[in-house]
This record gives structure tokens, C-alpha cells and sequence, in this order.
């Protein structure tokens, strides 16, 4: 085992490098820029039961060390997922993928997990129960725990596979939502996913995002995301993987020592199409300036 | 698609608000007009497209307008600078499609990606005729550049302080033309549509999140179903085009 790999849910990444969900659509779009094996995994764009055009435009604006974003579940429907993305995916990542899912309903998690399950590239399922920009889904089962428990349970039942409740925090304790899936057999957790946010267009006095508001992401909610790992490892014994504004191989190892096993990077890979490979590349480096042989055993270093 | 850094040679303005910047440095990644460049800038999170208004050898001209603190930051660089910028970008004109005599119709800053096509257009032996549309006449800019190509130029103002009066569809009576290539704001595009018949190609501006497919900021209908302006654009055929309203 090399010093930068990690076990998540039984399978071993070579490193605890993971794009995130929505900012690396299903990685063919950045195998023109390097070889995208060199990741540990990556989670591919949110997948719904039927297509979803998303909402209207504009829905990006910019933040002061971030962004903001409206984008709304956009995907082609899990039957498209599996029969044009994922043959794409496969002829430039021969890992196995964490499958990011929606829902609108308990029952539209449960058939899109059910259909997905057969792909032998899926590794992990990670469950959205956090996306803050559609109505009526997403956030509205990951800000309360009864919903978040209830969706656990369905999906529990549906996959053998691990799975992976992706939380809001845009909650009052994001540990009690924490709890409530692991109690209900989540194999995992992963956070944060964006805050609510907005901007307004001051020449034209509207919200600047078509959808009025939208989720703050970039290194602008690192030290946010970075508090919220740290109370949710504590507070759980599932894995945990952190994510929120971590774009260098120095955030990596906070979010580990606050007690994550593996590492989501979303917004940087916008800025920087090599973002994730710059931080693969620069952890050996910054792990011999702090005297840290193995990444494996610096998780949690912080809580203890 | 490419990822490396550029060395700004020149940075002057051109017109009110409107500036020419150019760089050198390894340009193989843009292969078509019509393509952009995706630059970070100093202290900015996202990075700025901006089309690209000619590539000559390893020098890259990009014209454009101030209209904000990144574009602001931008008119501030000097000879010397180094900028990390995404090359190659969307999908660029198709110029096999053009027929003998292409009309370019650009608006403001909608003007420069038409000149590399003129010049492409026109090493192709077709005869390229260019309308040039501005609000005023302290807007306008590369008009001589176009004539000096040898295009056929006709340059309006709405407000008639410069060439002919009022908007670029108000030029095209009398012109004869075989296909449209056209870059410029949304209602000026959807005026030209209605106006102009024949075939063509339609650029379109959106504000971008990435600029290289990845976030869906940028996603707009078609009738060849959801396209992202940056990777399946920002070049849209007419009879692509889905207007919104």
C-alpha cells in the first residue's frame, strides 16, 4: 500500500483525491487535459430518473475566493447515463466510480439506484440529499432528519453497494443529520455540499443568478466545511468524506487530520482543469515537510 | 484544448472602453475563428473567455471591452505579463460552408472573432463583404482592418454619428450575399435571423462557469437538443437556433 492510499468503504483509492459531483461531468472532459486514472475516484454529475435541463440562465456568478451556482441538476436521465455516458466514461477511466444520485421523491432514489446498481464501474453510490438549487427534492431531504432517514432506508434496501449520504449545510447541526443516516445503515457521509447564497446585479437590481439564488462553493467555505468535518467525525463512526473549497494538497491534509478519509474537490477543477492532479502531485511534498508518512493514519489526527 | 501561459506584448485601446491585447506563446490548441481563450486573471476566481480575434503565427489578438473589475484588471496588464490561459475553446465558424460571397454581421464587441474568419474567409478566395454595428461613432474600431483585408465594409451607428444610421440590419438591403456569419449581443442576433434568410452560423455569449463543459453553466435548448455554448459553441447553425422567447 502506497503512502497515499486510503480505504473508502472497503475499496482502496490510490489516493484520497475525488472530484466532485457537477464540476467533472463524467471525466471525459478532462481527459483531454491528463490521464484521469491518476485519481483516486471521481463522483460523476448528479443523475436523476428522467433528463432535467436544469434551470434557466444565467446560472453561474462569481464570489469574492468562489462562485455561486444555479445549474439544477442538469443530466440526461439515468437510461442515458448508462447507455452513452457511461461507455464514455469507461474508454478513459477504468476505476470504479462513485455514482452521484437525485431524487425527487424516496421512490425516484430508490429506481435510479436500482438501475445503476448492475454497473459494474459503479464502486460507491454517494446520495444527494443536499442539492439547494431545485424544489420540492434535493436539500429538502438533507435538512431534515426524518427525510434523510427516510431516504437512507429505501436505498439501504435497494444496492449491496456502499453508500454515501452527500449532506447540506444549510442546517442547524449538520451532526444530527449525520446520525440519523448512519443509524439508518449509511456507509458513509460526505460534506458539505454548497451554502445558499446569492448576488445581486446592481445596474439591472435583480438577483444576478436566473434561479435567484444559488450554492456557494471555492475556497471562500473551506474553513465552514472544514468546522462541519470535523464536528460530523466526531460525531459518527462512518467514513467521512470532506469536502467545500479545497484546492490545494495543504487542504487535503486538514480536512483529513479534522477527520475525513477521503477528499472531494468541486469548484477548483472550474478554475483549473488540472487542479486535482496539481494536488495528487504535491501531496508527497507537502507530507515530507510535515513528517507524515502515511496519509491512512493522519485521519482524525485532529479530533483525538 | 490546451492549457498554458501567454505573454501579453501589447495592450492599447482601441475604441471607447475597447482594448487590443497581444500575446505570444504556444497557440497550436486554436484551430478555427470563432474559438475563445479562457484567461485567469489576478485576483479573480473564474476565468475571463474572451473570442479570439486573430491568430497570425504564435501572436494572438483579442479585442475587448471593459465592462467590469475583471476586464478592468485586464486593460491594466502590461508588456511582459504572464497569463494562464485555456486554449482552443468551443467550436469555432465553419467556413466550408460559406458559398462564394459570406456576409459577417458583428456587433460591437461581437466584431473581432469575424476578422481571423474574414481573413480565413477570404484566403479562401471568397468574396466577404463585413457590416460592422456600433452604438456611436467613438465605439467603432477595425474598420480599416477589414477594408485592408479586402472585405467589402459597411459600418453602422444607431446613432448615426459614424457611417450609416442605425442598426445592422438596416445595411444588409441591397447586399448579395450566399450564407451569414454573425457575433454579436442576443437581440441583435435574433433581428439579423429574422432578417437575413439564407443559411449561416449565429455566435452566442453566455456567462460561463468553467468555459470547457464541465459545470453546464452555460446550457441553452436547441433543436439538436441541450447544448453548452462553450463545448458544443458558442457557434450555433441557424437552424439550430431555439429562441428562448
Amino acid at each position: 500500500m502506497g503512502r497515499l492510499n486510503v480505504t473508502l468503504c472497503g475499496i482502496e483509492l490510490d489516493n484520497p483525491v475525488i472530484p466532485a459531483s457537477g464540476t467533472f461531468g463524467f471525466g471525459y472532459e478532462f481527459a483531454d487535459y491528463y490521464d484521469i486514472n491518476e485519481l483516486g475516484t471521481f463522483s460523476f454529475k448528479g443523475t436523476t430518473a428522467e433528463p432535467r435541463f436544469g434551470n434557466a440562465t444565467p446560472r453561474i456568478a462569481e464570489t469574492p475566493a468562489g462562485m455561486l451556482n444555479a445549474v439544477g441538476l442538469q443530466n440526461p436521465g439515468v437510461d442515458r447515463v448508462i447507455s452513452e455516458e457511461l461507455p464514455k466514461m469507461r474508454r478513459v477511466f477504468s476505476k470504479p466510480v462513485m455514482a452521484n444520485v437525485s431524487g425527487f421523491s424516496v421512490g425516484e432514489y430508490v429506481e435510479v439506484v436500482e438501475k445503476l446498481d448492475g454497473e459494474e464501474s459503479v464502486g460507491w453510490f454517494e446520495v444527494n440529499i443536499s442539492c439547494p438549487n431545485v424544489h420540492g427534492g434535493g436539500m429538502s431531504f438533507g435538512t431534515d432528519p426524518k427525510a434523510a432517514s427516510e431516504v437512507t432506508r429505501a436505498v439501504r434496501k435497494a444496492t449491496k453497494k456502499p453508500i454515501i449520504l452527500k449532506l447540506s449545510p444549510n442546517v442547524t447541526d449538520i451532526t444530527a443529520i449525520a446520525r440519523a443516516v448512519e443509524s439508518e445503515g449509511a456507509d458513509g457521509v460526505s460534506l458539505i455540499n454548497t451554502l445558499l447564497g446569492m448576488r445581486i446585479d446592481i445596474a439591472r437590481r435583480k438577483p444576478l443568478l436566473a434561479n435567484t439564488t444559488g450554492g456557494l462553493s471555492g475556497p471562500a467555505v473551506f474553513p465552514v466545511a472544514l468546522r462541519m468535518v470535523y464536528q460530523t467525525a466526531k460525531a459518527v463512526k462512518i467514513p467521512v468524506i470532506g469536502m467545500g473549497g479545497v484546492s490545494r494538497a495543504e487542504d487535503v491534509i486538514e480536512m483529513m487530520l479534522a477527520g475525513a478519509t477521503a477528499v472531494e474537490v468541486g469548484a477548483a477543477n472550474l478554475v483549473d482543469p488540472c487542479a486535482c492532479l496539481d494536488i495528487i502531485r504535491g501531496l508527497p511534498g507537502v507530507m515530507d515537510r510535515y513528517k507524515i508518512e502515511n496519509l491512512q493514519d493522519i485521519i482524525g489526527g485532529a479530533t483525538k | 484544448m490546451k492549457q498554458t501561459v501567454l505573454t501579453v506584448q501589447t495592450n492599447e485601446p482601441i475604441a471607447k472602453s475597447v482594448y487590443r491585447m497581444t500575446l505570444t506563446g504556444d497557440l497550436s490548441a486554436i484551430t478555427r475563428p470563432g474559438q475563445f481563450v479562457n484567461l485567469k486573471l489576478d485576483g479573480f476566481y473564474l476565468r475571463r473567455p474572451i473570442s479570439v480575434c486573430d491568430k497570425d503565427g504564435d501572436t494572438l489578438t483579442l479585442i475587448y471591452k471593459v465592462v467590469g473589475d475583471g476586464t478592468r484588471t485586464m486593460a491594466g496588464y502590461g508588456k511582459g505579463k504572464e497569463i494562464d490561459c485555456l486554449l482552443g475553446l468551443g467550436n469555432g465558424y465553419d467556413t466550408a460552408l460559406s458559398g462564394n460571397a459570406p456576409l459577417l454581421v458583428g456587433g460591437g464587441v461581437g466584431v473581432p472573432p469575424l476578422f481571423w474568419l474574414a481573413r480565413t474567409l477570404i484566403a479562401e478566395g471568397k468574396r466577404v463583404t463585413a457590416i460592422l454595428g456600433f452604438n456611436t461613432e467613438d465605439e467603432v474600431f477595425y474598420e480599416n482592418e477589414f477594408r485592408a483585408l479586402g472585405a467589402k465594409v459597411v459600418v453602422t451607428t444607431v446613432d448615426g454619428s459614424y457611417g450609416q444610421k442605425g442598426f445592422v440590419t438596416d445595411a444588409l438591403a441591397g447586399l448579395d450575399y450566399t450564407y451569414v456569419y454573425t457575433c454579436g449581443p442576443e437581440p441583435m442576433l435574433k433581428a439579423l435571423y429574422r432578417a437575413a434568410k439564407v443559411d449561416g452560423q449565429y455566435s452566442f455569449e453566455r456567462r460561463m462557469g468553467c468555459g470547457f463543459g464541465a459545470c453546464m453553466g452555460c446550457t441553452c435548448k436547441t433543436v439538436a437538443g441541450n447544448k453548452r455554448i462553450c463545448r458544443e459553441g458558442p457557434v450555433l447553425k441557424r437552424g439550430e437556433i431555439l429562441w428562448e422567447d
